[in-house]
């Protein structure tokens, strides 16, 4: 094995400072969350205690938080489970070249790159405009179809640019149907992938705050009830409320990498274990 | 027959998504472009053609300066996120040598996407604070002997926050494009003699180009678009272009909004086209 270089090391240096870089700040309100009741907004820490967690339960002291925790939840399981069915569906198009498909395509490019602030203004402008009360549950619904969508459908693109089609032939060479080569063939294979898309559809809507800004109407989600409390919340009930809902975000994230691991480990064992004949069609 | 039928079925599964993006996201501009034309009352707005929203906008001086304020924000972001973005990517493609390390150390950088942006920035509070860690470590190093008052809510923790949540959109286009480079052409480079810096040169980055540009695509749109990290992380005394649409919003003069967040788009789009001059996106996935 060919030595280290200095390069190494530097550059190691440098990708340590990032990391903490990325995680010291959300690493410190996690330890602020713990002050004792007297504790200000920045060190030192005046004792420790739950104090602020448990003023998380207090509904005077924060507004409507476990309201807005479950509204973004639900809001965000619809997002995801959508995000996974389209992202697919539109994957498979777009397979086949289509009249439209590039338009489609920069469709979807633009849905990334443009101002999310465009995006609340005008959906919170058509519903008023047409007379319907805007609702997370709808236009906020929908406006966040549009920021989680072009990332499903990106990771499907990356997906079947290296899916190997000789699959799916050999499946219909032995005279499956289309829907089955899709839901015994490809399905499987790209099912951790999807995985993938359900974590972006799921965390990006959890967390997604511009587009929902104007049209999540009177019920806000949990991002809006955050930002809300940064205006007068000045206590460390803040960073606690931060902890919890980082902690979740963190606990999701594993639980789709955990679910990978053991599709993985799954398929794995049963590339191991000899092959079984299915015992169908005989000759009679 | 076989061929009709095929374009069929696309065109089925595709229409989901061509429904979610027509609806939400073509008629809202072109209502945008509508309203933008439309007049506006302290409390309400009416139908009407009329260019008052935009020859106020024009004509203002304070729409140069936030457009000003904009492009800065951009330009500065987009040189320290592609210098680190640069620099970690090519720490993970080419110093790792095991795939499981590159793997842990990608979701490493990733996993911090996946959480709460506005927790993000509340996170620094702490940090810059007149009393925050950077103060006070400075002040018990003898560096400086009174806390510096420019470090939060101020354009240096609008970049900071700006770096710390768009950093991300550098790294992951920039490692896709170099873990696509054929191992080989960097021996090459060695074997005909040149230095580390030359291969750096004349092969990594020109091979880099397209994780470049939709790296910088990304960061540029989304600081151009923002409005909550400028108005948080300056304590609402900076302004960029987001920041006009969204005041203008909150005193319900949506005409006007309009107006502005044309232009924006416009602008958006132009600084696009001039980067896609440079990459095919959809040869790179």
């Amino acid at each position: 094995m060919e030595q280290r270089g200095r390069s190494f090391y530097v550059l190691g240096a440098f990708f340590g400072l990032f990391v903490l870089f990325l995680y010291g700040p959300i690493i410190t309100i996690g330890v602020l969350s713990f002050q004792g009741p007297q504790g200000g907004l920045t060190f030192p820490m005046n004792g420790t205690s739950l104090h602020w967690f448990r003023d998380l339960f207090e509904q005077q002291a924060v507004g409507d938080i476990w309201g807005s925790f479950r509204r973004s939840l639900a809001l965000a399981l619809m997002v995801m489970v959508t995000t996974v069915v389209v992202s697919v569906l539109g994957g498979l198009a777009f397979r086949k070249r289509f009249r439209g498909s590039g338009a489609l395509f920069y469709l979807a490019i633009a849905s990334l790159v443009i101002p999310s602030i465009l995006v609340s203004l005008g959906v919170g402008l058509i519903f008023n405009q047409l007379g319907f009360r805007v609702h997370w549950a709808s236009s906020g619904y929908g406006s966040q179809l549009t920021w989680t969508l072009p990332f499903g459908l990106l990771i499907m693109f990356a997906v079947f640019n290296r899916f190997d089609k000789s699959y799916e032939e050999a499946a219909r060479d032995q005279g499956a149907s289309p829907w089955q080569t899709f839901a015994h063939v490809v399905l499987p294979i790209i099912a951790p992938s999807l995985l993938g898309v359900a974590l972006f559809g799921f965390t990006l809507s959890y967390d997604e705050f511009a587009r929902t800004l104007l049209t999540a109407g009177s019920y806000n989600t949990l991002p809006l009830e955050i930002f809300g409390m940064t205006t007068n919340v000045t206590s460390p009930v803040i960073y606690a409320l931060g902890t919890l809902t980082t902690v979740f975000s963190l606990l999701v994230i594993g639980l789709f990498f955990l679910v990978v691991w053991l599709i993985e480990r799954s398929k794995a064992r049963k590339a191991a274990a000899p092959v079984r004949r299915p015992n169908t069609r005989r000759a009679g | 027959m076989l061929r009709s039928k095929d374009t069929i079925l696309a065109w089925i599964q595709a229409a989901p998504l061509a429904v979610v993006l027509l609806g939400f996201l073509v008629a809202p501009i072109i209502m945008i472009v509508i309203v933008s034309f439309w007049g506006a009352t302290e409390y309400s707005i009416y139908p009407d053609f009329q260019f008052d929203n935009y020859a106020f906008l024009l004509t203002s001086p304070v729409t140069y300066t936030v457009f000003f304020n904009t492009f800065k924000y951009a330009l500065i972001t987009w040189a320290f996120t592609l210098t680190i973005g640069f620099t970690v990517a090519y720490f993970l493609a080419f110093e790792l040598r095991s795939l499981k390390w590159q793997i842990a150390l990608f979701l490493i950088c990733t996993i911090p996407f996946w959480t709460s942006n506005i927790i993000r920035m509340i996170s620094w509070i702490p940090f810059l604070g007149r009393n925050g860690i950077a103060n006070q470590t400075l002040i018990s190093w003898g560096v400086i002997d009174e806390p510096l008052d420019w470090l939060l809510f101020s354009d240096f923790s609008v970049i900071l926050a700006f770096v710390h949540l768009y950093t991300l959109f550098m790294v992951v286009p920039i490692f896709n494009s170099m873990m696509r480079i054929d191992r080989s052409l960097i021996e090459a480079a060695r074997d005909s003699g040149a230095t580390g810096f030359q291969t750096l040169w004349n092969v990594i980055i020109p091979l880099c180009k397209p994780g470049i540009m939709i790296g910088t695509i990304f960061v540029v749109t989304l600081v151009m678009g923002d409005f909550i990290t400028v108005r948080f992380m300056s304590g609402s005394q900076r302004a960029n272009v987001g920041r006009l649409i969204s005041n203008d919003i909150s005193l319900l003069q949506y005409p006007s909004a309009s107006a502005t967040a044309v232009v924006l788009l416009c602008t958006v789009l132009l600084v696009i086209a001039i980067l896609l001059r440079f990459v095919d996106i959809r040869k790179e996935l």
